[in-house]
């Protein structure tokens, strides 16, 4: 076991857990932060997609130990953020959700993309967020959102 | 006395016309390097890039000296899961960039493999052709040498590339996979590798003849 001082959120957290222990866990057993969901555990769905310094990063494949003092910031303080403000608000606009299980990790993709990529192409869409899964299958409708939102950021 | 004053004179002819010999039979020694190698030291040179080239054509190196538009992975060199693709620096694209899942060393509490810098090899120095098949050791051999391609280095740049470089170095330190196991090293450990390359660039990289499938 090992104490680590993270920043999550804008906030200093404490945290007391074996180094190898996934950013994931700690996060939503310790933090809990269940905001970040766990879909499959080796970064094959990317429902467990959180910013750190700024990347999208998998937090389950990610060691807590190996954070040191990277920034992280989740689905839950993503609407503080100006561009992640526009993205939700386009996908409630858009009505994206279905079921909801993987749409916290296309939101933290689909806002990356955005701050790199004001006026992306659908191969840019696609290229960016082709390793988000959603089973409900709300490709069209994420699309529609993302080009929605780079057009209101413009 | 008298003997050594009258041979002085010839003695120090003798010696110039032999410092003359040598002049002529013996050129500078800042021509001599740039000589074309000696077949001996070809040959030495070629056996050495040969041991080399074992390396470079491991399958874990094949997978970041990719000709396609993404890595690829495992001992049987599959396409890279998660639809990860090369991006513009070879580095994946924002969103899903290789640090979105690899980080600066190797997580083997989660599988994800992991050095500095990790991103795939240019273009330019890819190690196969368009149809997944190995280039030859000729091929590869005047990629690896060709310093339009090579990001500019030269012999003693490519010996340090090898030697010392970190993400080459994770070949030898590739941690274990998703299943837990470890992944499969290289046929030469790293100082061999690096042998080789240093005697093959002291034989001044020479490259085998031949074209693609020789």
């Amino acid at each position: 076991m090992a104490t680590y001082q993270l920043t999550i959120n804008g906030q200093r957290r404490e945290v007391t857990t074996d180094p190898s222990t996934p950013l994931l866990w700690v996060l939503r057993e310790d933090l809990k932060l269940t905001g970040t969901k766990y879909g499959c555990g080796v970064s094959a769905c990317g429902a467990c997609t959180v910013h750190v310094a700024g990347m999208a990063t998998r937090s389950c494949m990610v060691p807590v130990s190996m954070l040191g003092d990277r920034p992280v910031v989740t689905i839950e303080a993503i609407g503080q953020d100006p561009v992640g403000k526009v993205v939700q608000d386009a996908w409630v606009s858009h009505d994206v959700v279905q079921c909801g299980y993987c749409q916290s990790g296309q939101i933290m993709s689909a806002v990356v993309l955005l701050k790199h990529t004001p006026n992306p192409t659908d191969q840019n869409i696609e290229e960016s967020m082709g390793g988000n899964i959603c089973r409900c299958g709300t490709y069209p409708r994420i699309r529609q959102a993302i080009k929605a939102a780079a057009q209101h950021l413009q | 006395m008298i003997g050594s004053r009258t041979t002085g004179p010839r003695s120090l002819i003798v010696v110039f016309a032999a410092f003359v010999v040598c002049l002529v039979a013996s050129p500078p020694q800042a021509d001599q390097s740039k000589a074309a190698p000696s077949a001996d030291r070809r040959s030495d040179g070629l056996a050495a890039w040969q041991q080399v080239y074992t390396v470079l054509t491991h399958q874990r190196c094949i997978n970041c000296h990719t000709a396609t538009n993404y890595p690829q992975q495992g001992d049987d060199r599959h396409r890279h899961f998660a639809n990860v693709v090369r991006g513009p620096e070879g580095r994946g694209v924002p969103g899903l960039h290789c640090a979105t899942c690899h980080q600066e060393a190797n997580a083997d509490s989660t599988g994800a493999p992991g050095s500095h810098n990790w991103h795939l090899a240019p273009l330019s120095m890819a190690w196969q052709d368009q149809h997944d098949q190995l280039l030859s050791s000729a091929e590869i051999c005047r990629v690896l040498t060709d310093r339009s391609k090579n990001h500019d280095m030269d012999g003693p740049a490519l010996l340090q590339h090898h030697a010392e470089d970190q993400l080459v170095g994770w070949a030898w330190e590739p941690g274990r996979g998703l299943n837990g196991l470890q992944r499969t090293l290289p046929p030469l450990s790293r100082p061999q590798f690096a042998d080789a390359t240093r005697r093959w660039v002291e034989a001044g990289t020479p490259c085998p003849p031949g074209k693609a499938g020789d």
